[in-house]
């Protein structure tokens, strides 16, 4: 191991309050700083487990670089007795095992934070006001790993042994922990990294004196919850929509989707008696490719879908307007990251919001839903199969890599009650009874035709698709009044959207006249800084959570009843608020405040809370 | 509806399924009159026809581009899907996960697949796609008036007498190299072999590519041009000569003929080829790449079944996916049972 040539500074703090500091129970973010591709993510997990399973409400955030092995991967664990999850700015405690950042980490921090770092490093001659906790891993992890290869690996559990002593972490439930991480197949796995777990914290219960405050203590939030990334979430929405053709291009952070998706439909969805597929997947050569075939897996009936990221929704433009414009249906999963270009794509945005309203050339419109938890993710994947059906385009599932890659808590699942809606489809007997139909006429008034599926067997039913221009027939013209005629019925069938897509959530308090808005992950950030402003400062807020684009009606009432509304968004342009734009009237808009947050890390509530009283004094 | 399209009659002819050559035509043509796409359409319904495939099972796919157009002129009660720009391969590959029953019919030109639709079509043949792939090939962009595409020959000129100065992508050789299982070319003004061909392709399965040169005669049948009537006329090569025997048919066939090859088809069609003044076995990869490279270094426009290997499998085979579309599944055999739900639920505590 290399050391790191440290030098004490100056920091002008004050030296620790050690014991005497009130204990923190509960209430606290563990980060732990490591090299991506040092095995660090089962030890953490791990930890992130235990916590969760003493019943004490916890977030798991990973970030990491764009890279294979070797750059610096921070991980961090919030516990909150309160059931904060978004992302907290201030860490409190540091496993310090990257020499590379360690020093900045450790410079990093808030006055009285607690460092367990590996002893060669000698951190504690950075700073005086720090609690630090050296521990000699590689002497730790010779004697409970005999083979020198996998000691790499196994000595991330021995930091998992001590931050349990200091934190008072269970160990039966850091066992417990690491066989569920493990499962029954790899008992042997287990066990060597049980042994290291052991080993550090009989070590730090043998040699550590705690001087820090925080603390863990057993709670009962937990009962019944699970934990689940975004992605899985969505994957498991998309199985039990019933999706029967899935065409992607692996990009980060998008690709566990689908690769999770691979694996529940490889477990449940054969047919028991001949072994056969009810579904295909297909890795496309581009993002051009996957969003073709999915859109043409559509048109021919199947429940469709594809998953990508910024660039990739890039590429998928022109076939994109192709969809709006033929109508075939399609999902779209965005798991949104830094762009523009290639941008950071290791980091969470949502920088996709305007690209994705109005993908492709000429006058394009697509719905959005945004999930804003994992429930939300499973749930809305599922709707928007039947969304997509039932208006016949195709439908944008905005995630973001917080929300996607990151492990949350949530409340089991609900099985999907609803029946799939598969859209006005004809078939051989209704053709048989209308003896013919016209693909883009509105029958219904509401702006969405009828359509057959090819395979078909009746002579009546064939139609012909494409993205020249069409009248209601689906025969190709240039005239002026078929072209207008189609795109009027097409501002119709948006328009029919927003009775049906799903509502903002409310939060509302007593008093308030501000508003809060915000889409997705923001939302835990934005939930937790209305907490901040009222206990801190007196603000009441009122918050509104858009979940889908067409916006309801909801957001013209939210706004008309507030003062001031600030749109909270991570992105730089205010593309949110661009939208809003876009629909309301001059003297609502008039209201709108932007609060925007770019710097690609999971939005934080101080962050937040900080902005929203900075722009109230400016006002005052 | 057929009904009225089709009036009970016996003194109309009819094919296996007692439709009419009416139920395979499609609207009247837009092309230039003279246009060897035209040529192409009108094979497309006779084959269509004469074979009793059911239009309703027929899904037309194609790009951008005079060729892809002319979907809308041949079989009206098929569903057809005019894509975009160099893009078809994947409209078609979607619509074939979706409905593995489709037959899917192809048609798109040299831009669309040589030019813009390149990566595409590479990876198409890749995959081995069960379809129907024809290249209307007229080495020209006609509806953007006359620009080359990938596939003009060097020297060849436009009409300003400008030369190209660039080798031609073949999209035979390029089929041939990366993993089509049926690989033709053919001439629009050959009625005989395309119909041939086209039977045969659709009786394969597996991805047929047959490139059909098919003369522009707005922007690319003047002198100098190697894609013209003339030009292809005084250059084509017959490889052999071919005789499709339908799987239907009753008509019994001399097994032992000298000089006769066999070859049976996936539906159990026979396709017999007959030898001309060459050695030439179809089964070959290897021998046609050798035969288009020769071809080419003569000036030669090689015609005929290049290549067919009736045993690789396709894509959807390899997906080892259920009989049945999977496009109509109830919703009982796509959406787990609520035990599943709760497993995955129990697994994430």
């Amino acid at each position: 191991m290399s050391t790191l040539e440290v030098s004490p500074v100056e920091t002008g703090h004050e030296a620790p309050s050690g014991n005497h500091a009130p204990a923190v129970s509960n209430d606290f973010s563990i980060q732990v700083a490591t090299v991506n591709g040092s095995g660090s993510q089962t030890a953490n997990t791990v930890l992130l487990r235990a916590l969760f399973q003493m019943g004490i409400p916890v977030s798991g955030k990973n970030m990491f670089p764009s890279n294979i092995a070797g750059l610096p991967t921070w991980f961090t664990i919030r516990a909150s007795k309160d059931g904060y999850v978004a992302r907290r700015k201030e860490i409190d405690f540091l496993v310090a095992m990257n020499p590379e950042t360690a020093r900045e980490d450790v410079l990093k921090l808030e006055s009285g934070a607690a460092v367990v770092y590996d002893e060669p490093l000698k951190l504690d001659q950075l700073r005086s006001d720090l609690h630090f906790y050296p521990v000699p891993f590689d002497k730790l992890v010779a004697p409970v790993c005999p083979e020198a290869k996998l000691r790499k690996l196994v000595r991330n559990m021995i930091y998992d042994g001590v931050v349990a002593w200091l934190l008072g972490i269970e160990m039966p439930e850091v066992h417990r922990a690491l066989v569920k991480q493990f499962g029954k197949r790899k008992a042997k796995a287990a066990d060597l990294n049980w042994g290291a777990a052991q080993a550090g914290f009989d070590w730090a219960g043998n040699t550590l004196t705690k001087t820090d405050p925080y603390r863990v203590e057993r709670m009962d939030r937990n009962a019944g919850k699970i934990i689940i990334d975004g992605n899985s979430a969505c994957a498991l929405g998309a199985m039990f929509a019933g999706v029967t053709v899935v065409t992607w291009y692996p990009i980060t952070p998008s690709s566990s989707l689908v690769e999770s998706l691979i694996g529940y439909l490889k477990r449940f969805r054969h047919e028991p008696e001949t072994g056969k597929a009810t579904y295909a997947v297909v890795q496309a050569e581009d993002e051009l490719s996957a969003v073709g075939m999915a859109l043409s897996a559509g048109w021919a009936g199947a429940r469709a879908m594809t998953s990508t990221s910024g660039p990739g929704i890039s590429l998928m433009s022109e076939f994109v307007g192709l969809g709006y414009y033929a109508e075939l249906p399609a999902v779209i999963f965005d798991i949104q990251r830094v762009g523009p270009s290639t941008g950071l794509p290791t980091r969470t945005s949502q920088g996709d919001l305007l690209t994705t309203a109005l993908l492709s050339h000429g006058d394009t419109h697509h719905p959005i839903f945004f999930p804003g938890t994992a429930e939300e993710c499973f749930s809305m994947a599922v709707e928007a199969f039947d969304f997509a059906e039932r208006f016949q385009t195709p439908v944008f599932v905005l995630s973001d890599l917080d929300l996607g890659m990151n492990s949350w808590m949530t409340e089991p699942f609900p099985y999907p009650e609803k029946p799939l809606d598969r859209g006005k489809v004809l078939t051989e007997e209704d053709l048989n009874k209308l003896g013919s139909f016209a693909r883009y006429r509105d029958v219904d008034g509401d702006g969405i035709g009828y359509r057959t599926l090819p395979g078909t067997h009746h002579a009546a039913a064939a139609y012909f698709t494409r993205g020249s221009g069409h009248n209601d027939k689906a025969q190709y013209t240039e005239r002026e009044d078929d072209y207008r005629n189609n795109m009027d019925r097409l501002a119709r069938k948006f328009e029919t959207m927003r009775r049906y897509v799903p509502a903002p959530l409310l939060d509302r308090r007593e008093g308030a006249r501000v508003g809060l808005i915000s889409i997705g992950s923001s939302g835990f950030a934005v939930a937790e800084s209305s907490d901040q402003l009222w206990k801190e400062y007196g603000i009441a807020t009122d918050c509104l959570r858009l979940r889908a684009y067409p916006f309801t009606e909801d957001l013209k009432a939210f706004v008309q009843g507030c003062e001031r509304v600030y749109v909270v968004e991570q992105n730089r342009d205010a593309q949110l608020l661009g939208l809003m734009r876009l629909e309301l009237e001059p003297e609502l808009i008039a209201k709108l405040r932007s609060v925007r947050y770019y710097g690609g890390l999971p939005l934080d509530a101080r962050t937040l809370t900080d902005e929203v009283v900075r722009q109230e004094m400016e006002r005052a | 509806m057929s009904t009225t399209l089709n009036p009970p009659s016996t003194q109309k002819k009819t094919n296996r399924l007692g439709l009419e050559v009416l139920n395979y035509k499609g609207s009247k043509t837009t092309l230039c009159a003279g246009c060897g796409h035209n040529s192409i359409s009108e094979r497309i319904v006779e084959c269509f026809y004469e074979m009793g495939v059911e239009p309703w099972q027929v899904a037309k796919l194609s790009g951008i581009g005079c060729s892809s157009k002319s979907p809308a002129y041949f079989l009206g009660q098929s569903h057809g899907f005019n894509g975009v720009h160099g893009r078809m391969p994947s409209i078609a590959t979607g619509a074939l996960l979706a409905n593995r029953n489709l037959i899917g019919l192809g048609v798109t030109g040299d831009g669309d697949t040589a030019s813009i639709g390149i990566g595409q079509f590479m990876h198409l043949l890749r995959r081995n796609l069960p379809m129907i792939y024809i290249i209307e090939n007229n080495g020209v962009y006609g509806l953007t008036k006359g620009q080359f595409s990938a596939t003009a020959d060097l020297g060849s000129t436009l009409k300003t007498g400008a030369p190209n100065q660039l080798p031609p992508f073949d999209c035979c050789v390029l089929a041939l190299q990366w993993g089509a299982t049926f690989v033709a070319r053919s001439f629009s003004g050959d009625k005989r072999q395309l119909q041939a061909l086209l039977k045969a392709a659709i009786a394969h399965r597996g991805l047929s590519v047959i490139d059909v040169i098919s003369p522009c005669v707005t922007f690319n049948d003047h002198e100098g041009s190697t894609k013209s009537y003339s030009y292809v006329q005084d250059h084509e090569e017959a490889l052999h000569e071919l005789e499709f025997v339908p799987y239907y048919s009753e008509i019994a066939v001399d097994i032992a003929e000298g000089g006769v090859q066999e070859v049976e088809l996936h539906d159990g069609s026979r396709l017999r080829i007959r030898k001309l003044d060459r050695q030439y076995d179809p089964t070959s990869r290897m021998g046609a790449l050798a035969a288009l490279e020769t071809a080419e270094a003569q000036g030669e426009v090689l015609t005929g079944l290049l290549y067919v290997n009736t045993a690789k499998p396709t894509l959807l085979d390899l997906l080892n996916l259920i009989e049945e579309p999977l496009s109509t599944l109830p919703e009982n055999r796509v959406r787990p049972t609520r035990a599943v739900l709760e497993q995955v639920m129990e697994e994430l505590t």
